[in-house]
């Protein structure tokens, strides 16, 4: 089993490497001047070749990967060039705002998607089921930003619902800063009315983020409750006079769980790119908007740096996702750590 | 001699024909495929002849007229108009045509490389080869296609073409993915054997033995994905590094429209919905052919 997480990190880590090359590389091999862009239209020209040496950007391609990398390993992404400020600094202020977020959405896709997903098994073909299926049609077919600007109009505009943009209200201060989940925070300073605003804030963006994902886990869940309600086993328990609740919850949800947690792996790193989406409606103030902004401002640091971000998410998460699978079923136990 | 060649050609149409109709009678039999096909089909001819249907072409180039401003649905504004005057209507029918082009151009760019990639490394399985492609495979996949490709785009410049290019480099990974998993399972299989004893070239066992064993799984995959590549297009323009104002992308539309709500709703709803039938379309119809091509492959 150690030996099944080592290699898996060694594929992670390689992974990784090759992703930075690839991105070092785009973001190098593109015409224009890094320095100057850094810099802006008003510096002299011995400022930006100041800055290029600076850079290493007079230095072949290899020797430049180099410095970057080396830099990297002392977490030093570099300077973004819209904030200017350092990226690693820059992360720091805006990852917790976005993995709030995130988990908020992790929560209720796999809560909805789980209580959908048995309903529609269950009670298959009923006008239910039907529903539930237009549902996660629609669910697949709609972009997120189009589900975000749906329900903000809808419920926060419209109906009024629920509060508008943002993380707080203008007017709100918020509470001091410790971990950066706004939730957290204001629980830490004995506020608890401040949470609940906040939590408010998070419904309607983290709903957005969740709609396809809520669909898709309902569906793998009704798959394997509609499966596993033939087998013989299930009619044995039947025979014996268990309860219906039990029967769902101890023998039917159960093997339903490992197909969910490992598509709640791929889920993850898809909410991170919808996030840029649903950030960018509700004026979250968060990693994927920073993002964004970076992309728009063509800040080439920044940009890298988001990308090995999220692929060093998507990484930990579908290791996290094998090994938890690894615990829940025992065949795949057995094959790749018995030995 | 040529008697018998004739039959044989006949015989060959006729069992072809035998096998279209057979798949169109499983197709037909899920009513939400033939509706999605007769939407897919509509919107296809709409796209076309956008220039000669719709009520307005010349509102898909630069074009104002304030004092049909923020107008309301009507019967001369059948989806309203937008903050300088144009018809939405006309506007999402010309959007059609981008959405369609990014669809087909970077399908057509990235299925080809991924597929022949993933053929060689499936035939291969188990050698260097197959570890170098799949290894790099791996790494295109390291980030959500989304991710990478607005990072590509954002350090080109954003246009349509570039845009384009963007979703090909992250989508081809894909198909080498799933063929290298029919390849690699094919390869083992008595004919491609039989193949390798008659001393047949590589080539020849790759392409003309493994490949068409996989196309029926390729070409539903194409289909699905054609709705998927396209909401990634219109997703990108939302964000503002793919097809620029003032053409008429769905995403821009959704984008610039967005800022007028609540009040004119109308400019962000329509082109929301257009973007939602399309794709909605893609996939049933990608459902339907999944239904014909699994049925036959049992």
């Amino acid at each position: 089993m150690v030996a099944f997480i080592g290699k898996r990190l060694f594929q992670s880590l390689f992974v990784l490497f090759g992703l930075s090359l690839l991105i070092f590389f785009i973001a190098r091999v593109m015409p224009g001047d890094p320095a100057r862009a850094a810099l802006g239209f008003l510096a002299t020209e011995e400022q930006v070749e100041r800055l290029r040496e600076e850079m290493h950007l007079n230095d072949p391609f290899p020797v430049q990967y180099y410095y970057w990398l080396r830099d990297l390993m002392h977490g030093d992404l570099g300077r973004s060039s819209y904030t200017r400020r350092p990226v690693t600094m820059d992360l720091v202020q805006y990852i917790p705002a976005t993995f709030e977020l995130i988990l908020f959405a992790t929560l209720i896709s796999a809560i909805i998607g789980q209580v959908t997903g048995v309903l529609a098994g269950y009670f298959r073909n009923s006008w239910f089921d039907g529903l539930s299926r237009l549902v996660s049609y629609l669910g697949i077919a709609t972009p997120s930003f189009v589900v975000a600007i749906f329900l903000l109009f809808v419920f926060s505009q419209v109906l009024k619902l629920a509060p508008g943009v943002g993380r707080l209200p203008i007017m709100m201060t918020p509470p001091a800063r410790v971990t950066g989940f706004m939730t957290v925070d204001s629980l830490l300073a004995g506020r608890p009315d401040i949470a609940l605003t906040a939590l408010k804030h998070m419904i309607l963006p983290a709903i957005s983020l969740a709609v396809i994902h809520i669909a898709q886990e309902g569906r793998i869940t009704r798959t394997s409750i509609v499966e596993n309600m033939q087998k013989d086993y299930i009619t044995v328990h039947r025979v014996h006079g268990i309860r219906t609740s039990r029967l769902v919850f101890k023998y039917l949800l159960k093997p339903s769980i490992i197909p969910t947690v490992t598509v709640m792996g791929l889920d993850f790193a898809f909410l991170m790119s919808n996030a840029f989406l649903v950030e960018m409606v509700y004026m979250w103030p968060g990693f994927s908007r920073y993002a964004v902004t970076a992309m728009l401002n063509k800040d080439l640091n920044a940009i890298v740096a988001v990308v090995l971000v999220i692929g060093l998410t998507f990484a930990m998460v579908n290791l996290l996702v094998d090994i938890i699978t690894m615990f829940l079923d025992p065949t795949i136990r057995l094959r790749t750590g018995g030995s | 001699m040529r008697e018998q060649l004739r039959e044989d050609l006949l015989a060959s149409l006729r069992q072809k024909r035998r096998g279209f109709t057979k798949g169109w009678y499983k197709f037909s039999r899920n009513p939400l495929s033939v509706i999605g096909l007769v939407v897919l089909v509509s919107i296809v001819l709409a796209a076309i002849l956008a220039p000669y249907i719709t009520p307005y072409p010349e509102h898909a180039k630069p074009y104002t007229n304030f004092q049909d401003s923020g107008k309301p649905p009507s019967l001369t504004h059948f989806f309203g108009t937008d903050r300088v005057g144009r018809d939405i209507f006309s506007r999402v029918i010309f959007g059609y045509r981008f959405s369609l082009t990014i669809g087909i151009v970077v399908l057509s760019l990235g299925v080809a490389p991924g597929v022949i990639l993933g053929l060689i490394a499936g035939y291969h399985q188990g050698t260097w080869i197959d570890t170098v492609i799949m290894r790099i495979t791996d790494i295109f996949l390291a980030v959500p296609p989304l991710v990478l490709a607005l990072a590509i785009t954002a350090m080109l410049t954003p246009n349509l073409m570039n845009q384009m290019m963007a979703i090909a480099l992250v989508w081809w990974p894909w198909y080498s993915r799933l063929v290298f998993a029919l390849a690699s399972s094919l390869r083992s299989e008595y004919f491609v054997r039989e193949a390798e004893l008659t001393g047949a070239s590589k080539l020849h066992i790759m392409f003309r033995e493994i490949l068409p064993n996989c196309l029926a799984p390729v070409m539903t995959k194409m289909t699905l994905d054609m709705g998927i590549v396209i909401l990634l297009g219109a997703t990108l323009s939302f964000i503002g590094l793919g097809v620029q104002p003032p053409k008429p992308g769905l995403g821009t539309m959704v984008a610039e429209g967005a800022k007028r709500l609540p009040g004119e709703w109308w400019g962000t709803i329509f082109p929301a919905l257009a973007i939602v039938v399309v794709i909605l379309a893609f996939n049933l119809v990608g459902d339907g052919l999944r239904d014909v091509f699994a049925v036959e492959e049992v």
